[in-house]
């Protein structure tokens, strides 16, 4: 174990019936990452239901409400390492009614693993499930034709299987997809390759896993810093000290770099970039770091410093998004709402809601009421000018939630068009 | 890997920054939890390099059951002096003697009852967020909890009824009276911590460290002897070298055996431990199997 290892963020996409709860223990189990104790606690579990082997999906099964209701009600976060990478899984439930939590969990993944059994293949939920991957913008897709035991390891039948998919995929604009056959049962193809499976040749899930190229899953071109919080010390010693602390999003920036302070629109010069650890030359997404500058310009948080580029932001009272409603209560079109994009917070309104996207079908509903777990296409008219980018751009600076200003709650997830 | 790429540790620890940030720029008066213990001393080094040159804008609150280790208490008070940073200590004796805490055996943990002085400093001081250095990997049940953890006025956790966290968009809104538990180190594991320890060459309480110390085993673990806990009739008390994985109630926190002296040994032990670190420590958490999500639906961290 070395402390220069990457990070990858991946979440898992099916139903209980797809093995998915079994995938995660197969993973957590052939990578040595399960403990004893947790190991023990499951095989009594196993044993007093009355199963012949442990039942690794046991290891996923979080709290007692849960067990209660025999569902998994939640986003649950799990981490294992190999020397290569760490990871940290986000084990969305499959259920119909949990859009919600596959978005919520997407929208910070590398990678999403899609699972499919092999005897039913591409289900109307594999289809709903790429879809909310597009939607979010994940980077990297795996499908993991599961169940492969089940179909006598047939490669005609994962061939099928993977026209059939790749046909659907290539209407999402979806460009690094990765099909896998596998039994997370046997254990074939997740972390071992197994015997199984000679015919296939590419990587096994946790291979996969370790050597998929993140590096440029975050705009590396497109300098973006919100600033989060003003460093005034007004101390003797740093008297005069005035630093702008965030954390940069997009692209980089260097000492002496030109920038521009939206939405004021005023230009000056980045004097220092300043950290804990001395000061840098040089910084890029997604550090976090405190920037000087040569002049005085009025600058608080919820300001973005950018720099020229072929792709500026938009400073603008209006956009459109797609949108995911997360709420229980549905959208009220006559009320105003919170949107808190990067490090601001404004009134908005609804000025048109455009369609509905049937998650199934991927057809297009007009005019439609807005309920949760809808997909909707909205325009959003907004008290103050947001400094913004396409989600396709920048999905930092493109994505924004909306708050419901009478309960507080986070009721709808937006991806700027 | 490019020019463009973070080690996971620094990718953590801008995480940890950014949610600090948030925490100081949208709460109206936070605070950050500081018990003496490792995660929590992480906790500090993350907030001098979410603020510095800047002082804190929050205080760091210790709610000490009194049941702590002298070592922890020695570290706290050390650090919190070497930083310059204001600590406020609240103490579980203050509710004791206010009559909210009925103490039925003194020889039993007091972790349950942390929670009821929690709430009573939360509503001396008004704090509206506090930051605390619960880890995601460490329990089942903060598994699912969010970062930005909303609570109501009982500082109850409701699992079934959290707000959905998207990208890094928090949302910190809280209503008069309600607060919100801040967790920035969530995604970090064991592991991050002792490799960030070791990184940032942080001070950390001797015990921690192996070390010779009179045990009793009682139900496979343990048990450190002090004034609080002494042999029952037919056990035997042995000195065993040892470390603690965790700091808490020195009634209910256990040692393992241990022979790593340095962090590089613990972070080589860590990586073969086959036990988790709570499981290994905590016969708090071993009462039930929803012991943890209980207690968090009664206002604990």
């Amino acid at each position: 174990m070395n402390t220069t290892t990457q990070l990858l963020r991946f979440i898992t996409a099916g139903s209980v019936d797809d093995g998915k709860s079994t995938l995660i223990g197969r993973l957590l189990h052939d990578s040595k990452s399960i403990f004893e104790d947790q190991f023990s606690a499951i095989s009594k579990t196993s044993e007093k239901r009355g199963m012949d082997a442990v039942d690794l999906s046991l290891l996923t099964d979080g709290l007692q409400a849960e067990r209660e209701q025999g569902i998994t009600i939640d986003v649950a976060y799990r981490y294992f390492a190999t020397p290569k990478r760490k990871f940290i899984i986000g084990d969305t439930p499959g259920h119909e009614q949990y859009t919600r939590n596959m978005v919520t969990a997407a929208s910070t993944a590398n990678l999403v693993v899609i699972l499919i059994d092999a005897r039913r293949g591409v289900l109307v939920q594999t289809r709903r499930h790429t879809y909310l991957a597009s939607l979010v913008g994940v980077p990297h897709i795996v499908l993991a034709v599961n169940k492969m035991d089940m179909v006598d390891y047939s490669q005609a039948r994962f061939d099928e299987i993977v026209t059939e998919y790749k046909a659907f995929a290539a209407q999402l604009n979806l460009h690094d997809v990765t099909c896998i056959p596998m039994s997370a049962l046997v254990g074939d193809m997740v972390v071992d390759r197994g015997e199984n499976l000679a015919w296939y040749k590419g990587p096994a899930l946790l291979e996969l896993l370790e050597k998929v190229e993140i590096d440029h899953d975050v705009n590396t071109s497109d300098f973006r810093f919100p600033v989060q919080w003003v460093c005034r010390p007004q101390s003797e010693e740093h008297h005069d000290f005035r630093g702008f602390a965030g954390r940069i999003e997009a692209g980089e920036v260097s000492v002496g770099d030109e920038v521009t302070i939206l939405p004021s629109g005023r230009s000056t010069k980045v004097k220092e970039i300043v950290t804990y650890d001395g000061k840098l030359q040089t910084a890029f997404a997604p550090q976090s770091v405190t920037i000087t500058l040569a002049d005085e310009i009025d600058i608080s948080r919820g300001d973005m410093f950018v720099k020229a580029s072929a792709n500026p932001p938009k400073v603008e009272k209006a956009f459109e998004a797609m949108m995911c409603w997360l709420s229980e209560a549905p959208l009220d079109k006559n009320r105003k709402y919170l949107v808190k994009h990067t490090t601001r917070t404004a009134k908005c309104l609804f000025s048109s809601i455009d369609y509905r996207v049937d998650v199934n079908t991927l057809e297009k509903h007009a005019n439609p009421e807005v309920n949760m777990n809808d997909i909707v296409r909205v325009g959003i008219k907004i008290q103050q000018p947001l400094v913004f980018d396409s989600y396709t751009t920048d999905r930092a600076t493109g994505s924004f939630i909306v708050i419901d200003e009478a309960t507080n709650n986070t009721v709808a997830a937006g991806m700027i068009a | 890997m490019s020019k463009h790429t973070l080690s996971h540790l620094d990718a953590l620890e801008s995480e940890s920054i950014h949610i600090m940030r948030e925490v100081a720029a949208e709460c109206k008066n936070p605070a950050l939890l500081f018990s003496g213990g490792k995660d929590s001393i992480v906790m500090l080094r993350l907030a001098e390099k979410a603020f510095r040159p800047a002082k804190f804008p929050f205080p760091l609150v210790h709610i000490d059951t009194e049941h702590n280790f002298p070592e922890v208490i020695a570290t706290r008070d050390k650090l919190a002096a070497d930083l310059g940073e204001r600590l406020i200590v609240r103490s579980l004796e203050d509710s004791i003697k206010r009559g909210t805490i009925v103490i039925k055996d003194e020889s039993k943990p007091r972790n349950p009852f942390q929670s009821v002085t929690l709430l009573e400093t939360i509503a001396e001081f008004g704090f509206d967020a506090c930051m605390g250095g619960a880890r995601r990997d460490e329990e089942k049940a903060r598994a699912k909890e969010r970062i930005f953890s909303f609570r109501d006025e009982f500082g109850q956790w409701d699992p079934k009824n959290q707000r959905p966290e998207l990208w890094d968009t928090y949302n910190t809104r809280v209503h008069p009276g309600e607060n919100i538990r801040v967790f920035p180190i969530s995604n970090w594991t064991e592991m991050d911590i002792w490799q960030y320890i070791g990184r940032e060459k942080l001070h950390i309480p001797s015990i921690y460290y192996a070390h010779e110390r009179e045990v009793i085993r009682r139900n496979g673990m343990l048990v450190p002897i002090s004034d609080l806990v002494q042999p029952k009739t037919g056990e035997k008390v042995e000195v065993v070298t040892v470390r603690f994985r965790t700091v808490g109630d020195v009634t209910c926190t256990a040692p393992v055996e241990s022979n790593a002296r340095t962090v590089d040994e613990i972070i080589e032990e860590t990586a073969t431990s086959r036990i988790t670190e709570r499981g290994a420590t905590r016969m708090d958490d071993q009462t039930s199997d929803a012991s943890m999500e209980l207690r968090k639906k009664e206002g604990y961290f």
